[in-house]
């Protein structure tokens, strides 16, 4: 069975340390705050200017000058500061964040990422992407394993334009995780109900199977 | 004397054509007052400088329905249809700046910095044309400064001598705009006397800021209005 949303965002969870400095990406990014253990202490870092992402705010906490980079409301923790953008990018080019979780369109056997434009779509823009993929010490990209016409979105050279190259340590789909390794991509875990060959089938590049290969551990 | 007495003033004499900074992100911390007046006044072939450019009916957005720019150099600026419409109509030119590279350019332009490497944009669209050097192994992109003619920012509080205090995530790129513009102008909410402000906690200090004026009513739309349950998580 696929991976939900949730359970894409409960499994990249997983890859947060306590004591980490991380910064999550817009989307399911975003919900993967919602599993992170009471009893790691972690600190959410936003692009706009926060080290210290707090819950959503109740209606009464509602404060139209304190956003997230999705632009939502939000609040902020005990021992939050802010500070402006530049600060923010010297944070995150200075390698201070220790993980980056964003979502990706295609990734590639190298670690390329291609996240922030269809061509013949409406270019939104880069936001903070490119400086990210660069500045955190560890890149995971979550994302469905296919796009919506059934095609791998992990590939041998990406055809979509790219965010940054050589820059993802470990892509979470709905399927499975696989790692960017030097000698190319590692299945690393499966999402239950699926072989090796179905996860194989719908991936552009040959995957080697990690010898501690196992099941990906979502509720 | 650096205190305006009225928007009018404060803009007079912004001639069409001018490049403009202006602060926000999204559209927190943006000077919503200095926007307006820019759209009252009317003038035309602006360049904008700034992380996104507001949404359709407020901010930024109100001057690209009016035509009042003509080019915007931005990181994002997927929440407006006008711009959609005018970028794909080849009306308006676009020049897209990964975020901290935007940022950056701007501080290095209120820095005396005129250009600077880094790793954002590297063997990508966005880097294309531009030199490309490597340091300990690693390739970086020169990016070079940005100022302007005018700099538009907002702060919560300010006094008669310019100092700046911004308020939560309203900061943004207010403090490196005030630097990088030749003429700063700076809306405030609470406008006080020199000597109120302590000066442990002044963010911008005065020497960024040409003029200042003391506005209110202010509408501080919300974008994403995201809230849990009372109580709840």
């Amino acid at each position: 069975m696929s991976l939900t949303r949730e359970q894409i965002a409960q499994r990249a969870a997983q890859e947060i340390e306590s004591g980490f400095y991380v910064n999550l990406g817009i989307g399911i990014p975003t919900l993967v705050a919602n599993f992170i253990p009471k009893d790691k202490h972690v600190v959410l870092q936003s692009e706009n200017g926060l080290l210290g992402i707090g819950p959503y705010p109740t209606e009464a906490e509602v404060d139209p000058e304190l956003i997230n980079a999705g632009k939502e409301t939000i609040t902020m923790t005990a021992g939050a500061s802010v500070f402006s953008s530049a600060e923010s990018f010297a944070m995150i080019r200075g390698g201070h964040i220790n993980l980056s979780i964003l979502g990706g369109m295609e990734v590639s056997v190298g670690g390329d990422l291609a996240n922030w434009v269809v061509p013949g779509k409406m270019v939104k823009g880069p936001g903070g992407a490119m400086d990210l993929v660069h500045g955190a010490q560890r890149v995971v990209v979550i994302m469905e394993h296919c796009s919506k016409n059934g095609q791998p979105k992990i590939v041998d050279s990406c055809s979509l334009p790219l965010t940054g190259k050589g820059v993802v340590n470990r892509i979470i789909t709905d399927m499975a995780v696989i790692d960017v390794a030097e000698t190319g991509l590692v299945l690393k875990e499966i999402a239950h109900g699926y072989t090796v060959e179905d996860v194989q089938r719908v991936t552009g590049p040959k995957l080697s199977i990690d010898s501690q290969l196992k099941a990906v551990a979502v509720l | 004397m650096k205190v305006q007495s009225s928007i009018e003033e404060a803009i007079k004499d912004i001639q069409d054509g001018a490049s403009i900074m202006v602060g926000g992100f999204g559209i927190v911390g943006i000077p919503e007052k200095l926007i307006d007046g820019l759209l009252r006044k009317g003038t035309k072939n602006l360049t904008i400088i700034s992380n996104n450019c507001g949404i359709d009916d407020y901010a930024l957005g109100t001057l690209l329905s009016t035509r009042q720019i003509r080019k915007m150099v931005a990181s994002y600026v997927g929440e407006n249809k006008e711009f959609e419409r005018q970028f794909l109509s080849g009306e308006l030119e676009l020049e897209f700046v990964p975020q901290g590279t935007l940022a950056e350019r701007i501080r290095a332009g209120g820095a005396g910095i005129p250009a600077f490497y880094t790793p954002a944009g590297v063997g990508t669209k966005l880097a294309e044309g531009k030199e490309v050097r490597t340091f300990n192994g690693k390739e970086y992109v020169l990016e070079t400064a940005l100022t302007a003619d005018f700099a538009f920012v907002k702060a919560q509080a300010g006094d008669t001598a310019g100092n700046l205090v911004y308020n939560k995530t309203s900061c943004n790129f207010n403090p490196m705009m005030a630097a990088a513009g030749k003429m700063t102008v700076a809306e405030v909410e609470e406008l006080l006397e020199v000597g109120k402000l302590d000066p442990n906690f002044i963010h911008t200090p005065g020497i960024y800021v040409q003029r200042v004026i003391a506005c209110s009513g202010y509408e501080k739309r919300i974008e994403r209005r995201t809230v849990r349950a009372s109580g709840g998580n």
